[in-house]
């Protein structure tokens, strides 16, 4: 079931981008950046890790989850260390998915051709 | 008025194409449906046969799609595939991947360090700052909630 779930809530998500874009006539950068704001905002009510459990990849796939990790790692050790905690744990859950980007986007970049 | 400016965007709009919003709507759903599909198979097997957790299964799935986007990129695919599913490819993380490698690939005739380095995150560099300066403010105002009470 959690399949479907995935399925359907990662689309719609998506749907809600494409809306922005057509209607409110948004580049795919403010589209982005929006979702990365209200998903930090989501998890700062506690309403992003219900839409996990329920949807699984359909939640932590698309970018509103790269702000739910980062408020979620500042939370974390905010904790633990006071407002400091927040500038050290602020990338500790999203270290892995930005290292791979720069790490294959950059082998990529150096080893194919640009193309169109 | 044909050349009043003031009218100009009204003037225009018979020469615009229309913007079919049902089926853009469609395509990005059934795109980013499938990339989040594609998502949860990862997970799944890497929870059955890798022995992660569910939260830390998140961590290798969501590595496998970017080197799969960034690959993509590479040979020329993504771009069919953003062309096609809009906001489906675009929302995905692998939508992220996808803006660094094709950054980096367009300004390698620059060089490495000029071109690929520094262009990496001229797109992506937006996600970042807006996500951690939103994560960083709410992050302090939570914090600041959770001491009064």
């Amino acid at each position: 079931m959690i399949f479907l779930y995935a399925f359907l809530v990662g689309g719609a998500i998506c749907v809600v981008g494409q809306l922005l874009m057509d209607l409110f006539k948004l580049s795919p950068v403010h589209v982005v950046v929006s979702f990365v704001v209200l998903g930090a905002l989501l998890d700062a009510f506690g309403l992003y890790d219900k839409l996990i459990a329920f949807a699984g990849a359909g939640a932590t796939i698309p970018i509103t989850s790269f702000g739910h990790s980062l408020l979620h790692g500042a939370m974390s050790e905010g904790h633990e260390h006071g407002y400091l905690g927040v500038a050290i744990g602020i990338f500790k859950l999203t270290s892995s998915g930005i290292t791979s980007a720069i790490l294959f986007g950059f082998l990529v970049a150096l080893f194919f051709k640009p193309k169109g | 008025m044909l050349n009043d400016p003031k009218n100009y965007s009204e003037n225009i709009k018979p020469f615009q194409p229309k913007i079919p919003y049902f089926m853009n709507c469609l395509k990005a759903f059934l795109v980013g449906g499938f990339i989040c599909l594609a998502g949860q198979c990862f997970q799944t097997l890497y929870i059955s046969l890798f022995h992660f957790t569910k939260q830390t299964a998140g961590d290798p799935t969501a590595a496998t799609l970017i080197l799969i986007s960034s690959l993509m990129t590479g040979f020329g695919f993504y771009d069919k595939l953003a062309r096609f599913g809009g906001a489906g490819s675009i929302v995905p993380v692998t939508g992220f991947a996808n803006s660094i490698t094709s950054a980096a690939l367009e300004h390698k005739n620059e060089g490495v360090v000029l071109g690929i380095a520094t262009n990496l995150f001229s797109l992506a560099g937006a996600v970042i700052v807006f996500g951690v300066v939103s994560a960083a403010v709410l992050g302090m105002i939570r914090l600041f909630i959770e001491q009064i009470f």
